[in-house]
């Protein structure tokens, strides 16, 4: 059982991490990102390419992945979504438009980096086990690295002067502007940390299940899923989704595994259930 | 609108003959007999986007059509296999089931809005698969396969439609069928938004709440409107697996239900024919860009995003533009 937990707080630290990024997205520009998981593959692709071939240290292939992604999402923002919002009737369209760039980066990736799975050397060699739990250091390296992660997001929302506009930003866009917040200057810094986050969380876990392709759209689901249970455009909840979602995931893979694989089918059973009870997730602000 | 009756009567007529006997003639005339099966998905893909255009109406974007389609699919396809029923009685009832399920799922899930609507339904299409894949009646991953072909249906001994294994060219029969239903939907479509059911609707894409205020019993009309979507979607998949006698957990996947949205946002959110249209551009699109390869892709999603930079309001938009300035 303490396996069962450990696993699951180290998926849930990363899978946190990766609803962080869209959720911030979603509060500051009410934009449903479908680019999430592809942003994902991209960032692992970087560091892949960094420190896998060319045999860079990691740390700076983790920070080429997050500042190729953060340049890649302040593009995005100020070319795309910034455009299409400003042009179009419905604000519904920016769906479409981000479903057009999820398959943008699914051809590019697919193009540069070809289809074929692909891993990187450990970082740590070596495994703990000790009180029952066998974990391998590099993933508790990993774990660590997306707790202090977070954390930095977190305090960095809090406290700094961005955090402190952006948040304002999500409240109330029009508020905001009035008090002089430079609206789409704070926009595009969002969108920029949103898909840089998404960056950092694929060069941190191309080091543990390596990355291929094709796994852009399903993550992008599973963030859907953990940004549904918390609540949109709340850190928190991204934060308590993500450790929901591993959590249940963890358990759900060890109690039904003599059920076949449905896992899933049981959690997102679980979920439609809990939002029909409570629709805006565990603290969303209501209708997002 | 500013088009009179009688310019509308002549444009109705104009695309039934289009669809009814010039593509027809000019498709016997080339020989290019492959064309039947490209319409023919055109028209059913865009009858489930007819759907998610009926859901978008109300104000909910729907990423749940390729849930109702591969439901449909499964249950045309059983009911022909396991029980012996005849397609034709078999599609309008897969059209119904998916419709009672979409009011049982409906009547919670129609309570959320935004992106949280999106992205449950976006989970239904996950959970459609994964139950199509667990359940034994569905046979798992290897799916339900040589389904026959619909048989003949006769009234009081009159053969209305023959049998579509004794013709020899079943993808003529599949493609006129296939669009009959097209026009019959897009005609419900109109009538529906047109009426005073249509206002209705409107008034709930504006505001909820506004409308219940003022008496318009929004949990009916948002069950009936999805209700009627599902029912697109179920007939749409069940005429799919008819045509290709074969379903398979992944025969509508997430794609698909991101897809049937795409076409609704392209052809337009605001207009009746916008599915329509989306749909054609985007099926037949992809299908040109086939001999670009590798970059078939890229292509294809950097054209959408263009698309979407210059005309976020879909392509129907272009006429009401050019009529403002003209």
């Amino acid at each position: 059982m303490e396996q069962v937990i450990a696993n699951g707080l180290y998926l849930g630290a990363q899978y946190a991490l990766i609803a962080l990024g869209l959720t911030l997205i979603f509060a500051l520009m009410n934009v449903l990102n479908f680019a999430h998981g592809q942003m994902y593959v991209l960032g692992g692709f970087i560091t892949y390419t960094v420190y896998g071939q060319l045999g860079l240290p990691f740390v700076v292939a983790l920070l080429a992945s997050g500042a190729t992604l953060a340049v890649i999402g302040a593009l995005m923002e100020k070319f795309l979504f910034r455009t299409v919002i400003r042009r179009s009737h419905r604000e519904e369209s920016t769906m479409l438009l981000a479903a057009a760039t999820a398959f943008f980066f699914d051809a590019v990736i697919l193009l540069l980096f070809g289809e074929k799975q692909r891993g990187v050397p450990k970082i740590v060699k070596g495994v703990f086990n000790d009180a029952g739990i066998i974990m391998p250091y590099d993933r508790l390296v990993v774990g660590a690295l997306a707790i202090v992660f977070i954390a930095a997001f977190v305090l960095y929302m809090q406290y700094s002067r961005v955090g402190r506009a952006m948040r304002a930003l999500a409240q109330d866009r029009v508020a905001a502007q009035l008090m002089g917040v430079r609206v789409d200057r704070y926009s595009m810094i969002g969108f920029a940390m949103g898909a840089m986050l998404a960056g950092v969380v694929g060069g941190l876990l191309v080091t543990i299940t390596g990355v291929n392709s094709g796994i852009g759209g399903p993550i992008s689901i599973k963030a859907f899923l953990m940004v549904m249970i918390g609540g949109a455009g709340v850190v928190g909840g991204a934060i308590a989704g993500g450790l929901i979602l591993g959590m249940m995931e963890s358990v759900g893979l060890t109690v039904l595994r003599e059920y076949g694989d449905v896992t899933y089918l049981v959690i997102f059973a679980a979920l439609m259930v809990f939002l029909s009870i409570r629709p805006n997730g565990l603290m969303g602000k209501p209708w997002g | 609108m500013t088009l009179n009756r009688n310019v509308k009567i002549a444009a109705v007529v104009a695309f039934l003959a289009i669809v009814f006997i010039a593509v027809p003639a000019v498709i016997s005339a080339s020989g290019r007999f492959d064309l039947y099966y490209t319409l023919t998905s055109v028209a059913l893909l865009s009858i489930a986007s007819a759907g998610v255009w009926l859901t978008f109406y109300i104000g909910r974007i729907n990423i749940g059509q390729g849930a109702y389609a591969l439901m449909g699919g499964y249950i045309s396809a059983i009911l022909v296999m396991n029980h012996g029923w005849s397609f034709w009685l078999a599609l309008p009832v897969a059209g119904l089931f998916c419709a009672a399920a979409s009011v049982l799922i409906g009547l919670p899930i129609l309570r959320l809005r935004g992106v949280y609507f999106a992205m449950v339904t976006l989970v239904l299409t996950e959970v459609a698969r994964l139950l199509a894949l667990a359940l034994p009646i569905t046979n798992g991953a290897k799916g339900i396969v040589s389904i026959p072909l619909p048989g003949a249906l006769s009234v009081f001994g009159v053969t209305l439609i023959p049998d579509f294994a004794s013709l020899q060219n079943s993808r003529l029969a599949f493609y006129l069928l296939a669009v009959t239903l097209m026009v019959v939907c897009f005609a419900v479509m109109y009538r529906l938004v047109n009426s005073r059911i249509g206002k209705l609707c409107q008034s709930l894409q504006q505001n909820e709440e506004l409308a219940s205020s003022i008496g318009v019993n929004i949990a009916y009309l948002r069950v009936i409107a999805y209700a009627v979507s599902s029912f697109f979607g179920g007939v749409s998949g069940a005429i799919f697996a008819a045509i290709s006698q074969s379903i398979y957990p992944s025969s509508f996947t997430v794609t698909d239900s991101v897809n049937f949205m795409l076409n609704c946002f392209l052809g337009g959110l605001g207009y009746v024919f916008g599915p329509m249209l989306g749909t054609l551009v985007l099926y037949f699109g992809w299908d040109l860009l086939f001999q670009t390869g590798q970059f078939q892709l890229l292509i294809y999603s950097g054209l959408m995003i263009v698309l979407m930079l210059v005309l976020p309001n879909g392509l129907l938009s272009l006429a009401e533009m050019t009529r403002k300035k003209g």
